[in-house]
């Protein structure tokens, strides 16, 4: 079952922190995100391996769009 | 015993006092629920002084009419008690049942003592319609009389279990809902009739479970793990409320801040855009273990919760920038708008902890009616008549720098930490707005240098020790470690002035 961690808002990918392959646990903090003038760290809710970053930075994010998944 | 009349009341009693059938109470048991008369005995200081209608129902084999109304002490003040026991008919309403819920809330309205409802219910009885549902004397009071105390007395439920379809409004319209985790539920229509008449499939705990409703729609104020911690946490609210609301919330015994790890001026980031727990700050500032955080779940954008300053109960506002960058949305206008009405109610003053670069912008939150829901906050701060301070304590922007109880919203006293920084939007939306053609014209080459200086101008523009103290905008610019002390000397003289409401029958709100 793929699991993804999604944006809390609207906003444009900072630096994502992750990449394919990676080992993540519930909490860690996977990307930042820059909206309305703020740093947002996005933290997983999940565990489990990058298989893939749906937004690469740069792109622009809707609230509650993929931003990694998981497996 | 030669007084068989005596006798025969003490029969009835005992049978009353034991509630329902056996059965019914090993079910109810075995399910980690409490019995009603040990939720009460947990929740007053002692026995209770009084009960009404003990032996309702009695007649019909259904004790105390599957509620017990009392009157008893918590923390040495009186508050009226009103609690289904679950074990009678599934606590639902009959005749009786409502007859008896609404006396004791007009004894306590009357009285001016606080109305704890222990809820757990299966709603209203079918079977008992015909003299309960369409008149004017009919379960529908229920509502109305919590609706016509609303502001007068405190009204707090505790959730244990269910709450289907109109029994859903009592917590609706309670002043705080606090809800056991995987036990309370709220909804219009069960799992079944959803199924049955829109075709969605999903459970009980899905549609109206106590953490859905704790951190999504905004019903629960707060989630807890049993129904004794539920009676500890209807305990501490009322220490924080006073009786009645013509009283002055109740002084409790100071106690020094916690002490922190770090010194408050560390724990607040200097770069305005990285965040942090907001909730650090405020641990720093209150009397230690008195913050009693409120709706932590829901909208954690912005932090609300009472607190204790020396003793002295306040309601504090704080947006957190550790979730979406404590921007406002419309849940957070939802909810600090709540909040304010609750302490305006009942003389809490009010705190403000400002670090937010407006309300959310997009077409979604356009479609969601964001300005509808920024009124709304603004009304509420704009008509607290509660002693009211607000810190600027890093960022106040644009129209969020207003609802936090910006200085021309008349609080009290506006302060600000050095770290402060208040105009109408930050320095990148300004210079992109007052600059963006003439850097466009601009050699390439020269354009970032260009940029960089007019936001470093503008930045001291808004830092609150430069313009704006020098105009006297706010009252004072506070070292984060003598914030504490501060505030509590300001709130000592504001509390003392009068507080006069607007002369008017009522507000049109935006909702």
């Amino acid at each position: 079952m793929s699991k993804q961690v999604l944006a809390p808002m609207a906003g444009t990918m900072w630096k994502v922190l992750v990449k394919e392959g990676d080992t993540v646990s519930a909490g860690d903090t996977v990307a930042i995100l820059e909206s309305m003038k703020m740093e947002i760290p996005i933290e997983s809710e999940h565990s489990g391996v990058v298989a893939k970053v749906d937004a690469p930075e740069g792109t622009v994010v809707d609230e509650e769009s993929p931003v990694v998944s998981l497996v | 015993m030669s007084n068989k009349k005596v006798a025969e009341l003490r029969d009835k009693v005992g049978k009353a006092l034991a509630g329902g059938s056996e059965k019914a109470r090993a079910k109810h048991v075995e399910a980690g629920k409490m019995m009603v008369r040990d939720r009460l005995k947990l929740l007053f200081d002692g026995d209770f002084d009084f009960e009404d209608g003990l032996l309702a129902g009695i007649g019909r084999d259904l004790p105390a009419d599957a509620i017990v109304t009392c009157i008893g002490k918590v923390h040495g003040r009186d508050v009226a008690v009103i609690a289904n026991d679950m074990t009678v008919k599934a606590g639902s309403w009959g005749h009786t049942t409502f007859l008896k819920l609404t006396r004791m809330q007009e004894v306590a309205k009357a009285a001016g003592i606080p109305i704890v409802y222990l809820v757990d219910s299966a709603g209203a009885r079918v079977d008992e319609q015909a003299d309960s549902y369409l008149g004017r004397r009919a379960w529908g009071n229920i509502f109305y009389n919590q609706v016509v105390t609303s502001g007068v007395v405190p009204q707090v439920c505790a959730l244990f279990g269910p709450s289907p379809a109109g029994a859903a409004y009592i917590p609706a319209l309670c002043d705080l809902t606090i809800m056991v985790d995987k036990q309370a539920t709220a909804m219009l229509g069960s799992p079944r009739m959803a199924k049955m008449t829109i075709g969605e499939d999903i459970s009980e705990e899905e549609l109206g479970g106590a953490r859905m409703h704790c951190s999504v729609s905004g019903l629960g104020d707060v989630l807890v793990e049993s129904d004794a911690a539920a009676i500890d946490k209807v305990r501490a609210y009322l220490s924080y409320l006073p009786s009645v609301w013509t009283d002055k919330p109740p002084q409790g015994v100071g106690r020094p801040a916690k002490e922190q790890a770090k010194p408050l001026e560390d724990i607040i980031p200097v770069n305005q855009n990285l965040p942090y727990d907001v909730r650090l700050l405020v641990e720093g500032l209150v009397d230690e273990d008195s913050f009693f955080e409120v709706k932590a779940l829901f909208a954690p954008e912005l932090v609300t919760g009472f607190a204790r300053f020396d003793g002295m109960p306040v309601g504090i506002i704080a947006n957190n920038s550790k979730v979406k960058g404590g921007v406002l949305f419309v849940d957070s206008s939802d909810k600090a708008t709540r909040f304010i009405w609750l302490c305006n109610a009942f003389n809490v003053p009010l705190l403000f902890l400002q670090d937010v670069s407006g309300y959310m912008i997009g077409s979604k939150m356009e479609r969601a009616g964001i300005i509808r829901h920024g009124a709304k906050l603004l009304s509420a701060v704009c008509e607290s008549s509660v002693p009211r301070i607000s810190v600027v304590v890093r960022k106040g922007y644009g129209g969020g720098y207003v609802a936090m109880s910006g200085a021309s919203t008349h609080p009290d006293a506006l302060l600000a930490l050095p770290t402060g920084m208040a105009g109408l939007v930050g320095p990148e939306a300004a210079v992109n707005a007052l600059y963006a053609r003439q850097v466009a014209e601009m050699p390439e080459g020269e354009r970032d240098e260009f940029v960089r200086r007019k936001r470093e101008e503008y930045a001291r523009d808004i830092d609150v020790m430069g313009m704006a103290a020098d105009r006297f905008h706010v009252e004072a610019v506070v070292e984060p470690s003598k914030l504490r002390a501060e505030l509590i000397a300001r709130f000592r003289i504001y509390s003392r002035r009068e507080n006069r409401p607007i002369p008017r029958r009522s507000a049109v709100h935006q909702v």
